[in-house]
């Protein structure tokens, strides 16, 4: 494809901090590269405000190689922009043709409060992880690879689950504000093999319970999370935590 | 173990809609197979004998109390899990996806259960209310033949309730599958079968029961 420039009008939620009521401001881009990437076209615009004495938009990146979770853009309406299975940094320029206009927001939930800007404080994926998303291991040397074996199908599911990011797309995505997919992934990376067993049943619950204490809505089966997700997770996942925290509750776990 | 934790969290009030809602698809098939006996064209003779059994056995009608109650919980949690679901988003996307990452229908549960809510209290109203209200009078069932013959002459009426069942095939297209991954049976080997099935019945139990009506009015039942 060929290169090209272009000139945008860029529409980016400002706000101080988690009091801040919040407003867009217009800013306008010139000669963005065609092979930028939407973070890299960021750091031209922030590099323009610093040079005109104004403060730089705050946003979250880290890797920028689409795998660590921590970019959450909310592009034009879509979480990480309109590219399928692709986080914010691997959105590229291309997408866009000069004179284009682009709103630019944060993820918004309750349980995603705003920091500043474009950065959500995403620590509430982080509280249910640690109700339930572990497994327990005894020290000691490594065992072998093939000591538990595991069926070749499990071991695919769990690992397409075992891909999620925890990057919230799913939760800024869904119109209940539900983080149902991120729970299942996790729920079910670990509910299909041997060594989440021990915890099975409790880690349904509390990962669930922590979920509404954080804030989170309920699940209503619209689908837009699976839509969303840079790691194409499954709303299987879903019925599997359904599944799993059905069969928890019915069966009798205690609920430490 | 936790009777109450079943039934509470986030997903325990989904399973109360799910388990209503399945509840709710099997009345719609029973309503639909007794109504059909309309079509027999035989001036009401072997509709009127369904109805009759239907008003007046007693493990029906007790049945039609676990039903007005299923009904009545289905609602309210609706709205309920609707009105929550609402306030976890106080700041709302000033740019939203819409119908780019979900259909419309899937996301409009809480309006189509609404106008559904809003065609049962006419459709009630004219029909199963005062029937057993003059039961309950003693004056005995009415000719619910007859009063359907009367109602839909009117094409207003008839108007109200062909919106009506295109209302309730959307809601069953979302709700038929919906239940059933609340249940987590929609596994990848059923999960097509399961929502191949909704997709049927969203169709097939609305247009049966919207025939009933144009039927009546165009004249093809007498």
């Amino acid at each position: 494809m060929e290169h090209y420039n272009m000139n945008l009008t860029l529409k980016v939620w400002k706000q101080k901090n988690n009091k801040d009521k919040g407003r867009f401001e217009t800013y306008k881009v010139k000669d963005i590269s065609s092979e930028m990437s939407f973070l890299e076209m960021f750091d031209v615009l922030n590099e323009q405000l610093i040079a005109e004495g104004k403060e730089p938009v705050a946003f979250d990146h880290d890797c920028r190689e689409g795998i660590c979770g921590m970019c959450s853009m909310h592009i034009d309406g879509r979480a990480h922009g309109p590219w399928h299975e692709t986080t914010t940094c691997q959105l590229h320029m291309r997408q866009y043709k000069d004179g284009d206009t682009i709103v630019v927001e944060p993820w918004r939930a309750n349980a995603f409060p705003v920091i500043k800007d474009l950065v959500t404080d995403r620590t509430s994926f982080d509280r249910i992880i640690q109700a339930g998303g572990y497994i327990s291991v005894n020290t000691g040397n490594a065992v072998d690879a093939n000591s538990l074996p595991i069926e070749k199908q499990k071991a695919d599911e769990a690992f397409a689950a075992a891909a999620c990011i925890g990057c919230g797309a799913c939760a800024a995505a869904c119109p209940n504000a539900s983080a149902m997919l991120f729970v299942s992934a996790k729920v079910s990376h670990l509910a299909l093999l041997p060594q989440g067993d021990p915890e099975r049943k409790m880690r349904a619950m509390n990962m669930v319970n922590q979920m509404d204490k954080e804030g989170f809505g309920s699940c209503t089966n619209i689908g837009a999370c699976e839509a969303e997700c840079p790691k194409g997770i499954s709303l299987e996942n879903i019925a599997r935590l359904n599944r799993e925290y059905l069969g928890a509750v019915f069966s009798g776990s205690s609920n430490e | 173990m936790n009777w109450k934790q079943a039934f509470s969290t986030s997903i325990g009030k989904k399973l109360q809609m799910s388990l209503t809602g399945l509840f709710l698809i099997l009345f719609l098939v029973v309503h639909c197979y007794i109504n059909a006996q309309i079509f027999w064209n035989d001036g009401g003779k072997k509709f009127e004998e369904a109805a009759h059994f239907m008003g007046t056995n007693f493990i029906i009608r007790t049945v039609e109390i676990g039903l007005t109650f299923f009904l009545l919980l289905h609602i309210f949690q609706g709205l309920n899990l609707w009105l929550r679901n609402r306030s976890k988003r106080s700041v709302r996307y000033a740019v939203s996806a819409g119908s780019e990452t979900s259909a419309w229908y899937r996301r409009s549960m809480g309006i189509l259960g609404s106008l559904l809510l809003i065609f049962l209290v006419i459709h009630t109203s004219k029909f199963w209310i005062p029937n057993r209200a003059s039961q309950i009078a003693g004056n005995g069932e009415l000719p619910l033949y007859e009063m359907m013959k009367h109602e839909f002459q009117y094409l207003w009426v008839v108007v109200i309730y062909v919106l009506g069942c295109i209302t309730l095939a959307w809601h069953l297209v979302h709700g038929f599958w919906s239940s059933f991954q609340t249940l987590g049976l929609t596994t990848h080997r059923y999960k097509g079968i399961i929502n191949a099935i909704g997709v049927a019945f969203a169709i097939i139990v609305p247009a049966i029961f919207a025939l009933m009506p144009i039927a009546f009015h165009l004249g093809w039942i007498s």
